[in-house]
């Protein structure tokens, strides 16, 4: 393993570009993006025509949220001019037609800045409530975590919209913060957000993607790191009904050496046409030695007629590695244990409930914001309502 | 009072070549208050007999009938089986991931009774429980059967054997993989579930160890999915000497 020298930070991380495919080059030029077919390797799960022409030319001048920010003590959550120095200090580079029109028509940029050293165990808020899909907006959000802080930013969608954004997460040097995107959107939102985040020496960022509504959402969540001993986890809980879409597509760039990265996501689908669509990309440079990295994505399937794809992906350029693994399942309901858990007296919608809490049980509880936990666990119930406890057949 | 009657009992399962028949014809009462041993080789069909009685959806009866106090048992769900008083330790309990054991036997608990158990006394019966079967008090936030060791998950099987108090237990195996304290902790905890007089219990069981600290009234031996021999308890000590072999061999040229 190599000694990496501490003023050296920058010459351990490696940013040039290399040839992989999971790499590809990105552009802030609208015009170097043409109009995807759906044949695209990046495009090939997702249904174009429910976009409502965010992939196209829609303008995406709309704006009907109403915001509710309530930042915890010592952060600041507010409007900042589209020019500010922040934007584009992660890095983000749009690789997709919809993030970078959403960059371009932008006119602020929402920033949720968390000084450096303050250490809070108040969450801070951000809810957006839609009230209308007829016109497509863009949105552009940066949260900032100063060196050696700790926070928790939870960011929250109900109602409906049509909504393109770029988000950009900076992990300041030691730095440990935890972001919470819960997409508890209305059947009828479409929402494509490209989130990319900058780990920085050190630090350690929990990224949680929870999706329950919405008729298309469409999450691309990158991650590279800044400097060594950064750690990422990336948690997804989702849950697809009837004729939802629901696509989650994560990318951890180890860019260097003893560097981090756990992804779980777990989905759950239901009725006729729930399709979900998870990549897990991950590339480990030359660079990355010493790394760990573990992958894994489950989907229990409820009924018939869904559809859940799951594609993992490792990359591997170093063979210097503390370890590298994934695992991807998609299972109906384990007959075995619902015989169980029945042999026991529990009627079968019952026993059907237990274990689909189980399944996201230990998911929800890794979150560790204290605050979602009930409500995760009552929003599974709801959705549960919909359809597993009609009494399916055996 | 509560009898199981188990009547020329036939049951296949679907294999690859088709159904294969594994009990050709068991019939077996326990009444009120009566242990019941049967002993048999590997693959002799015990455990099929077992998660057929329980409803398992692997095996299929083809004929005969079980009931239990006169009602057809047959005709019921898993579930109404075990409402109705059947309680099935298994071979092998099953893993439920994220399902805490405690949210597990309070849920079993409410269903079996209809009613939710009263949270002071059913605290204090769950704790006692457990610690009778040397169960850490931990255990009750565990996920149910992952990552218990072999012995734990047959104390756990005992723990709601003990606190779902069914009319009519079947034990498969429950002495397997136990170490000698073990054994003696969930013979212990089979011995206080009998001491209801009307209690009954099928123990199934490969070896004859079990039986010098739970005291079978009837013995059957079980050779190829139908009981070859009966009596008293003197014919698990006859096995112990003899072993299998002299059932094996006539079954074999009874098949020819
Ligand atoms: N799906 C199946 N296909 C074919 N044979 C099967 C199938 N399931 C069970 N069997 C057979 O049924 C027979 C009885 O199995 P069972 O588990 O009831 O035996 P057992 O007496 O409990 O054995 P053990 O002492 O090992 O627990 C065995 O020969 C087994 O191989
Ligand atoms: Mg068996």
């Amino acid at each position: 393993m190599t000694v990496v020298d501490t003023p050296a930070v920058a010459g351990a991380v490696e940013t040039t570009k290399i040839s992989s495919h999971l790499h590809p080059e990105g552009s802030f030029d609208v015009a170097d993006h043409p109009v995807p077919t759906g044949r695209e390797e990046i495009w090939r799960f997702t249904p174009l025509k429910r976009l409502r022409g965010l992939h196209q030319e829609v303008p995406l001048d709309g704006g009907s949220f109403k915001v509710d920010v309530q930042p915890a003590a010592g952060v600041t959550a507010e409007s900042v001019a589209a020019d500010h120095e922040l934007r584009g200090a992660s890095g983000l580079v749009p690789h997709d037609r919809i993030s970078a029109r959403a960059w371009a028509a932008s006119d602020a940029v929402f920033l949720v800045d968390v000084p450096a050293e303050l250490a809070t165990d108040e969450v801070t808020t951000i809810a957006l409530s839609g009230t209308g899909n007829e016109v497509a907006s863009a949105g552009h959000l940066v949260i900032r975590a100063g060196n050696f802080s700790r926070s928790t930013v939870v960011v929250r969608f109900e109602g409906t919209a049509t909504f393109a954004e770029n988000v950009e997460i900076l992990v300041g040097d030691s730095a440990d913060l935890t972001v919470v995107y819960l997409q508890d959107w209305a059947d009828d939102a479409v929402h494509h957000s490209t989130q990319h985040a900058k780990v920085g020496r050190d630090a350690t960022l929990k990224h949680v993607a929870i999706s329950f509504g919405g008729d298309v959402v469409r999450n691309d969540t990158t991650a590279e790191y800044a400097g060594p001993g950064g750690s990422v986890e990336m948690l997804g809980l989702y849950f697809a009904d009837e004729g939802q879409h629901i696509e989650h597509r994560l990318f951890v760039d180890h860019t260097a050496p003893n560097t981090k990265s756990h992804v779980t996501y777990k989905g759950a689908l239901q009725g006729e046409g729930a399709h979900t669509v998870w990549i897990g990309n991950v590339l480990i440079r030359k660079v990355a030695e010493g790394i760990e990295t573990y992958e894994e994505n489950r989907n229990l399937v409820l009924t018939d007629g869904c559809q859940a794809d799951s594609v993992p992906n490792l990359e591997i350029e170093t063979g210097e590695i503390e370890g590298a693994g994934h695992a991807s399942a998609t299972g109906r309901f384990d007959d075995e244990q619902l015989f169980y858990l029945r042999s026991r007296g529990i009627e079968e919608d019952e026993a059907r409930r237990l274990v689909v809490h189980g399944f996201f049980n230990d998911l929800i509880r890794k979150i560790g914001v204290p605050e979602l936990e009930d409500k995760l666990t009552s929003t599974v119930e709801t959705e549960l309502a919909k359809n597993v406890l009609k009494g399916l057949p055996a | 009072m509560s009898t199981l009657e188990i009547k020329d009992l036939h049951v296949s399962v679907d294999t690859e070549d088709g159904a294969k028949e594994i009990l050709k014809g068991v019939t077996l009462t326990i009444k009120d208050g009566e242990t019941h041993a049967i002993m048999g080789p590997n693959g002799s069909g015990k455990s099929t007999l077992a998660y057929s009685v329980a409803g398992h959806p692997k095996y299929t009866v083809t004929s005969g009938s079980v009931t239990l106090d006169g009602e057809d048992v047959l005709a019921m769900t898993v579930d109404e089986r075990a409402r109705a008083g059947l309680f099935l330790a298994m071979q092998y309990p099953v893993e439920v991931p994220g399902v805490s054991v405690s949210n597990f036997l309070r849920t079993a608990k409410t269903a079996i009774d209809g009613e939710a158990p009263k949270l002071r006394t059913w605290v204090k019966d769950v704790n006692g429980t457990l610690e009778r079967l040397n169960l850490d008090p931990t255990f009750a936030q565990r996920s149910v059967n992952e990552g218990f060791s072999g012995g734990e998950k047959k104390r756990h099987e005992i723990a709601q054997l003990e606190l779902l108090d069914p009319k009519v237990a079947i034990l498969d195996e429950t002495d397997s993989g136990l170490d000698i304290d073990a054994l003696k902790i969930v013979a212990e905890g089979v011995n206080r579930f009998t001491e209801d007089a009307d209690k009954g219990v099928l123990l199934i069981t490969h070896y004859t160890r079990i039986l010098r600290y739970i005291k079978p009234d009837f013995v059957h031996v079980f050779v190829d999915g139908k009981v070859a021999e009966e009596g008293g308890p003197e014919l698990a000590d006859q096995l112990e000497a003899e072993g299998y072999d002299k059932y094996i061999q006539a079954a074999k040229s009874a098949a020819v």
